[in-house]
């Protein structure tokens, strides 16, 4: 027998030891010893535990959280519901608040009003001058490449074929609408390569002064799954009847499809990664009772029952199992949120409703790993076992 | 005598070999699907940010501005300049025309529609998905590609079934490119109270309603008619006034924001050999005369932060695979070479010297590695085909290079699994051993 390191053995100190000492049931003495005695293989078999239990927490981890993540990524591609006036009328003066009030899903929805007009140039052509809200159009439009943002009044943003038009060498130019004329500075250049590169962009409240025109147009870019986006969509058409509701197909679309294909990719892969966990909690497990076959033996030459050598060893499996899959659990978590950290620049909140299925993923394959080597034993004698066959 | 033990010790522990033999290929066979899945993950996720649509516009080089709001066209029609569309089918004649996934040329015109209350609606004239010829190549290209998210529903409410053109009015789905037949977009037919089926007066013309477009978009307020019609309609053959191109790009970077006109001979080469969209751009102009090509960031810019975070996911994932299968063949490893030890012991008493005790279990540990590599890989082969086709519609291509290295692969981490176990059963004392207390 060996013995505890660091402690005392005269026969007193035993018998005083064994007094205090709680009064544990032969069960449980034996389950401790056996992973105190054999602390090296039994270390190894908990080690195996904890990486599978890790490695599995972390992929479901991942595979829950990677999706909100890639949604937030997908909103730099811009609005994915528009709200637009019926038959071109402008929108109530509370649409925007409306909107924004509106329980979207998740992060609250960003929204930006548009409104339009056609001015005329000095040499009398046509230009579509736009009046938005700077700071939120920023946030839209991730994309929008500008080279500065107009912070001063009677300053416009303006889009590269539309400069080479009104103001090819920066100066201020004079645009006409309905007769009411006003004079602007270029503060910078949009370039986005569609349509608003034709536009001039106003601050939407000198935009409504000159031409008296409301925002005919919101913009909204809300985040989650498309049947919450839809059912903010409702939401809205309730809260403004008046307008038209329409998502944008193409972003709203190519989302999906990309969303769908990495999603069941990343399932495939986690799948794969979590079986080839278990196989290896499987291996080593299956070593780990395998090799105390003379346990098994003497257990069962002393007269235990069937039913108490299998019970003892599946709770010892178990219980191997139950401290392999909390430990592995939060070393999982820190590789997520390292993984996120990594590669999204932003925390994986840890989900803890993983933990159930990790834990009884962990003991049924700790409780398989068991079972499959005892019952390959129990057909051998217990004699032949103690003789070393 | 080696070899005699080597055989023998496989032929009558068949049942422990194969153990470890399945551990290995397993977790060769996982290895080799996620490595394969990774590598080929970029290009299979560019091809589905295709679905986003076109990422490069070509638009006349003297162009008047655009004035468009709403989906009206305000811009005088015969205005501004023209691309021609003889010039189109040289896109395919590019450096990088096989990442030109497709293109649809547009050129939209005001027309009055309707006999009673004539009313101005724009009218845009495109391919839809129209057989050209560059060459010795034939392919097809039109919003059918470029658009993907278009959808052309019929009178009954069904949605056109995809890869249909029918010239039959009485029936439904995208019209032919050479017919007389349009698309309404949906809620101009409401306007209308037109459906599909119908004729419309386009411009003095009796044109046949082929379907309801929905886009989400401008499109719902128009009409969409092949491109030659517009043409006729304008009276300018061969006008196009912009060409939509989707291309599989290259994530951009520093190297790809650079001035080409400012670059050395060999950098502007390497750069324009680079998928970049702004070399494909570059190329662009270079076959479509008095054109300027330009990349419509909000999907170009995109695309890249989606494909590179996709990336390095993907590669993380990876790596938990290969090091869940390193695991788990290791952990075979060590199981199998531990119960083995009264085998060691008897070798030992022979007089058997650790080396050779060694130098058996490693032979053994080799076997394993390349049988259960070579199996392994092909098992991972299939999975990697079959997670291909069943997620991606597509090969996943496995490159030949990759077997080598997995089977190095194989072969190292068994005998790292191994070592541990080959190294505390030389060491074990064989009266222990034999007497069986271990």
């Amino acid at each position: 027998m060996s013995t505890i390191p660091g402690t005392l053995h005269t026969p007193n100190q035993v018998a005083d030891r064994r007094a205090k000492a709680p009064h544990a049931s032969m069960f449980t003495r034996m389950l401790l010893r056996a992973a105190v005695l054999r602390r090296r293989r039994a270390a190894a078999a908990l080690l195996a535990m904890i990486v599978a239990a890790a490695v599995a927490t972390a992929m479901m981890n991942l595979y829950v959280d990677v999706q909100a993540k890639l949604r937030t990524e997908f909103r730099n591609y811009g609005a994915n519901v528009v709200i637009i006036g019926k038959d071109g009328q402008s929108l109530p003066a509370d649409a925007l608040a409306k909107v924004e009030s509106a329980p979207g899903p998740g992060t609250k929805a960003l929204a930006v009003p548009f409104s339009y007009a056609v001015a005329r140039t000095k040499d009398g052509q046509s230009v579509v001058v736009v009046g938005t809200d700077f700071p939120r159009a920023r946030q839209l439009n991730h994309w929008w490449k500008v080279s500065h943002w107009p912070d001063e009044p009677n300053q416009a943003l303006i889009g590269m074929r539309a400069a080479n038009a009104v103001s090819p060498n920066r100066q201020p130019f004079e645009l006409t609408f309905q007769g009411k004329a006003i004079e602007l500075t270029p503060a910078g250049m949009l370039q986005t390569g569609a349509g608003e590169d034709s536009r001039i962009y106003l601050d939407q409240s000198e935009f409504q002064n000159w031409t008296g025109v409301a925002p005919s147009t919101i913009e909204v870019a809300v985040n989650g799954t498309a049947a919450e986006v839809e059912s903010f969509m409702r939401q809205l058409a309730q809260l403004l009847p008046s307008a038209d509701i329409r998502p944008v197909r193409q972003i709203m679309e190519g989302e999906a499809n990309v969303l769908n294909k990495t999603r069941a990719t990343l399932y495939a892969s986690s799948t794969l990664v979590v079986l080839t966990s278990a196989l290896c909690v499987l291996a080593t497990l299956m070593g780990w009772v395998f090799d105390r076959r003379r346990d098994f033996a003497i257990m069962k030459a002393l007269g235990a029952s069937e039913r108490l050598v299998n019970g003892f060893f599946a709770a010892e499996a178990a219980a191997m199992g139950a401290v392999g899959a909390i430990l592995g659990f939060f070393i999982g978590i820190g590789v997520a949120v390292w993984i996120g950290r990594a590669n999204f620049h932003a925390p994986v909140v840890p989900r803890f409703s993983v933990f159930p299925y990790v834990f009884a993923g962990s003991v049924a394959v700790a409780l398989i790993s068991a079972i499959l080597p005892i019952t390959m034993l129990r057909r051998i004698q217990p004699a032949m076992i103690l003789r070393g066959e | 005598m080696f070899p005699r033990i080597v055989y023998e010790s496989f032929r009558h522990q068949a049942r422990r070999k194969l153990l470890a033999g399945i551990a290995i290929t397993l977790g060769v066979a996982v290895a080799t699907a996620m490595i394969a899945v990774a590598t080929d993950i970029g290009d299979k996720i560019n091809r589905e940010l295709r679905s986003y649509g076109a990422n490069l516009l070509v638009t006349p080089q003297e162009d008047t501005l655009d004035v468009e709001v709403g989906g009206v066209n305000l811009k005088p029609p015969s205005d501004g300049a023209f691309l021609n569309e003889a010039d189109l089918p040289k896109i395919r004649g590019t450096f990088w025309h096989n990442n030109i996934v497709g293109f649809s040329p547009m050129l939209p015109v005001t027309v009055k529609v309707g006999s009673g209350s004539a009313k101005d609606v724009t009218l845009i004239g495109t391919y839809f998905n129209k057989p050209l010829h560059f060459g010795k190549q034939d392919f097809t290209t039109g919003v059918r590609i470029t658009h993907p998210w278009w959808k052309v529903t019929c009178g009954d409410g069904r949605l056109a079934r995809p890869g249909r053109v029918e010239d039959s009015p009485a029936s439904c789905g995208w019209p032919d490119d050479n017919s007389e037949n349009i698309l309404v977009g949906e809620r101009l037919a409401a306007k209308l109270a037109k459906k599909s089926g119908d004729t419309l007066d386009v411009a003095g013309r009796q044109l046949t309603i082929f379907g309801i477009l929905s886009t989400g978009a401008a499109e719902d307020d128009e009409i969409v008619a092949p491109l030659g019609l517009a043409q006729q309609i304008l009276g300018k053959p061969g006008a196009v006034r912009r060409v939509y191109v989707s291309a599989l790009t290259k994530p951009q970077d520093a190297f790809a924001t650079q001035d080409p006109n400012t670059m050395t001979p060999e950098v502007r080469d390497r750069w324009y050999c680079s998928p970049y969209v702004q070399s494909i751009a570059y190329q662009l102009q270079e076959v479509i005369p008095h054109s300027h090509a330009e990349q419509i960031r909000q999907v170009a810019q995109n695309e890249g932060t989606v494909l590179s975070r996709i990336k390095g996911l993907m590669l993380l994932v990876t790596l938990a695979a290969l090091f869940a299968s390193a695991l788990a063949v290791s952990a075979a490893m060590a199981t199998a070479i531990f119960e083995r030890r009264v085998e060691v012991g008897l070798m030992k008493a022979l007089g058997a010297g650790n080396l050779a005790v060694s130098a058996i279990f490693f032979a053994e540990a080799l076997l394993l590695a390349l049988v259960g590599g070579i199996a392994g890989f092909s098992a991972g082969a299939l999975l990697a085909h079959q997670i291909g086709r069943s997620i991606f519609n597509s090969q996943i291509s496995i490159e030949p290079v990759l077997f080598p290295v997995i089977l190095a692969i194989a072969v190292f981490v068994t005998f790292a699994g191994s070592a541990a176990a080959i190294r505390r059963a030389v060491k074990f004392d064989p009266v222990f051993a034999l007497r069986g207390e271990g």
